[in-house]
């Protein structure tokens, strides 16, 4: 069993430590004796068939343009079917409004997604800007938010889940995040995956169930992990 | 230079600079802190323009340090050199760096009139306040070091930052010196259409100790200004700092007016490091463009420090450049920089309890990854216990997530135990575990600084050295409690 990691645009897309999921994926696959190895890929290289998981992060603004239009045609085409058949994928922020119909900005031009999730985005009158906490089918989750976009669901959209504390997908509906078959997106950052085992290994599972039928993780030692997400949890609540 | 004006009666200015001495000291008296930042509020209600009008009166003008990394250091080396030279110096030395904190500071160093008791002004400036402050006062010189991804919950995004940097410098008049790094690409794509004197520095030391093999995870701004290729790099010293050149258009860093050489570091201790400027800096009226005249005789300025590591070569550049931009000469340079002490949490060394602790101030990745290459560039991992202090209060960045841009992977190396606190020392111990770092290594402690550095000098053997590297407002709740046992002085002495 070998997993492979598909890091979309990891040098462009890269701020706000998003790093810290693949190197949680990455551990805790080795940690179970599973080799992972993680490939970019970048502006103009297609989608390798081999990839299991996929990491999306968010970029800067004038870096997202790039991205959204290196994903129009065959790229973003073969990325949507890959996910239609069951790859997993974890999308934050800017990779996660990439994967909806796309992004209206204050100014200049729309940014138009791939459309796999029935969600659309547009630039709000505000920044939110702050831990989060949100409850979840994976339990509690934990992470912070820094976003403009106010993103608004399809009614056949299931959310991540809902906010407990922090904003969300748009300060209105209480909603955070999106899920559709394996694919999970969200605007938490922290990083989101090393304060949330739980939804790392659900992630990890998923994507070796594809190619490997149902696999039984063995359960790690998660007191460090377990800690953070207890202490990230209580300066939420006492931050906003 | 420009002739100052005499001061006239200026009642609400008096009225000010009175409010804001009283508030200082009954601050100081209640033992508050230091008073650094209050008297500027207090001050800017009753007259908003205090600022302005105090810095106008410095009869030799104002320097104005900007930066992501290094600001403190340059602008303490900057007021040394400048006393040395025999100016007296207003500065805002306790690092309070937002537009109140500078206004306070120069208020402190004036009389009731407004007039100063002070020839120059040498301002530390936060980079969202840049614009501001730079408004307001009106430098005759700015010093700009770097630009790196730096708590984005408080400044965005590093174009951002760049983006109202540019704005700002572009309304400024023609007369005044913009000194800045050339290995930034960043700061050399804002400066280029300026037509104000410029001068760049920078490094240029062929030993690849010094050079990175490829981009590090936390650099940004690698790509061109000006086409939006990915820039390439003959040399690279630290994140996306060096001799850089765009494979696309033609940009490539500018001629370096003075160039640091023949670098030699020594441990977490001293540095040595030469710096290369030619004549054409000390002219009376230099060439708007210095890259486009002839060669000139070459100095070479020897320079001895006792401060560390490779980010500090780059401080050291960036203060005699602004130096040599105003005129100082070069055995004052030597001098003053020879006896030049840390900042309070920059490299300081403590005696607590007969240890002596190094505490390292982290505050962004670049920042954190380029003291773990310090701590570690001879001896592989680290060698000596270690404590991270993380917390995530506003002045250090509400969101953690930075320390996964940060190459903690270094650490898995080496025997040393790594020890964690503050409010978010849970984060910073998952961080390492991730990193590698093996489990009987690592020693979460508790939450509480004062606890946990009890039970972290209980772990190191008497006589020997131990490392703290806290963020900023940690660094602060240290500084205090080894104050309180008296291991040090409260900073604002300093």
């Amino acid at each position: 069993m070998h997993l492979t990691i598909g890091w979309l645009y990891g040098t462009k897309m890269n701020i706000y430590g998003d790093r810290g999921n693949i190197l949680t994926l990455e551990q805790r696959a080795r940690w179970r004796g599973i080799p992972a190895t993680t490939v970019e890929i970048g502006l103009g290289q297609p989608i390798p068939a081999e990839v299991d998981l996929f990491f999306f992060g968010g970029g800067q603004d004038q870096e997202q343009i790039a991205v959204s239009n290196d994903l129009q045609g065959t790229k973003g085409e073969t990325l949507k079917a890959a996910l239609e058949e069951g790859a997993a994928m974890l999308a934050v922020c800017g990779g996660y409004q990439l994967l909806g119909h796309g992004y209206r900005p204050h100014e200049g031009p729309f940014l138009p997604g791939i459309g796999f999730f029935n969600l659309a985005t547009e630039a709000g009158p505000e920044r939110f800007i702050g831990n989060v906490v949100v409850d979840s089918p994976f339990g509690e989750l934990v992470g912070f938010e820094n976003h403009s976009g106010l993103t608004t669901l399809g009614p056949d959209l299931q959310p991540l889940g809902t906010v407990r504390v922090g904003r969300g997908n748009n300060g209105r509906d209480g909603t955070e995040g999106a899920r559709c078959h394996n694919a999970v997106g969200c605007y938490l950052h922290g990083a989101l995956l090393p304060k949330n085992p739980q939804l790392a290994d659900w992630l990890l599972t998923a994507a070796l169930r594809r190619r490997h039928g149902e696999v039984d993780l063995p359960r790690l030692d998660d007191s460090h992990e377990l800690t953070a997400h207890a202490s990230a949890v209580e300066r939420a609540l006492r931050t906003r | 230079m420009r002739i100052k004006r005499l001061a006239r009666p200026d009642p609400r200015l008096s009225a000010a600079l009175a409010a804001a001495k009283l508030t200082g000291v009954a601050i100081r008296q209640l033992g508050r802190g230091g008073g650094t930042a209050a008297p500027g509020v207090v001050a800017d209600r009753i007259d908003p323009n205090l600022l302005t009008k105090v810095a106008d009166r410095l009869p030799r003008g104002a320097i104005v340090v900007a930066g992501t990394n290094g600001k403190t250091t340059i602008s303490r080396m900057l007021a040394d050199m400048l006393e040395a030279h025999g100016w007296r110096v207003a500065h805002n030395r306790s690092g309070s760096n937002l537009v109140r904190g500078v206004a306070a500071a120069l208020a402190a160093r004036s009389s009731l009139t407004g007039n100063p008791r002070a020839d120059i002004g040498v301002i530390e400036s936060d980079e969202a306040a840049f614009p501001e402050i730079v408004r307001r006062v009106q430098p005759r010189v700015i010093l700009l070091n770097n630009l790196f991804r730096d708590q984005l919950d408080r400044y965005g995004e590093l174009n951002t930052i760049a983006t109202r940097w540019s704005a700002a410098l572009a309304t400024l008049p023609d007369h005044i010196t913009i000194v800045y790094n050339g290995d930034d690409p960043t700061l050399s794509a804002i400066t280029e259409p300026l037509a104000t004197r410029r001068i760049a520095f920078g490094l240029a030391d062929q030993n690849r100790l010094f050079h990175l093999p490829a981009l590090p995870h936390a650099a940004d701004a690698a790509t061109c200004r000006a086409c939006g290729a990915d820039l390439s790099y003959h040399v690279l010293y630290a994140s996306h700092l060096g001799d850089w050149f765009c494979p696309r258009c033609d940009r490539a860093r500018p001629h370096l007016a003075l160039r640091g050489t023949d670098i030699h570091l020594d441990g977490v201790d001293a540095l040595r490091v030469t710096v290369d400027y030619d004549d054409r800096l000390n002219a009376s009226h230099p060439d708007r463009d210095t890259s486009s005249l002839q060669p000139a005789p070459e100095h070479h300025l020897h320079l001895a420090l006792n401060v560390p590591g490779l980010y500090n070569v780059y401080n050291v550049v960036a203060a005699v450049a602004a130096a040599k931009a105003i005129g100082l000469d070069d055995q004052t340079i030597a001098a003053a920089l020879a006896a030049f002490r840390a900042a309070f949490g920059r490299l300081e060394s403590v005696n607590f309890r007969g240890r002596t602790l190094i505490v390292a101030l982290v505050k962004n990745p670049v920042g954190f990854n380029e003291t773990l290459r310090m701590l570690t560039i001879e001896t592989g991992g680290l060698t000596v216990p270690t404590l991270i202090a993380i917390n995530d209060l506003d002045a250090d960045g509400r969101d953690v997530s930075w320390l996964w841009d940060v190459d903690f992977e270094l650490l898995a190396q080496g025997a040393a135990p790594l020890f964690t606190t503050g409010l978010r020392g849970a984060d910073m111990a998952n961080r390492l575990k991730y990193a590698g770092v093996a489990a009987d290594r690592l020693h979460p402690l508790s939450p509480a600084l004062a606890n946990a550095l009890d039970a972290f000098i209980e772990t190191v053997p008497a006589g020997q050295t131990a490392y703290v590297l806290p963020t900023y407002t940690a660094m602060l709740g240290l500084r205090r409690t080894l104050a309180d046992l008296g291991a040090v002085e409260t900073f604002w002495r300093q």
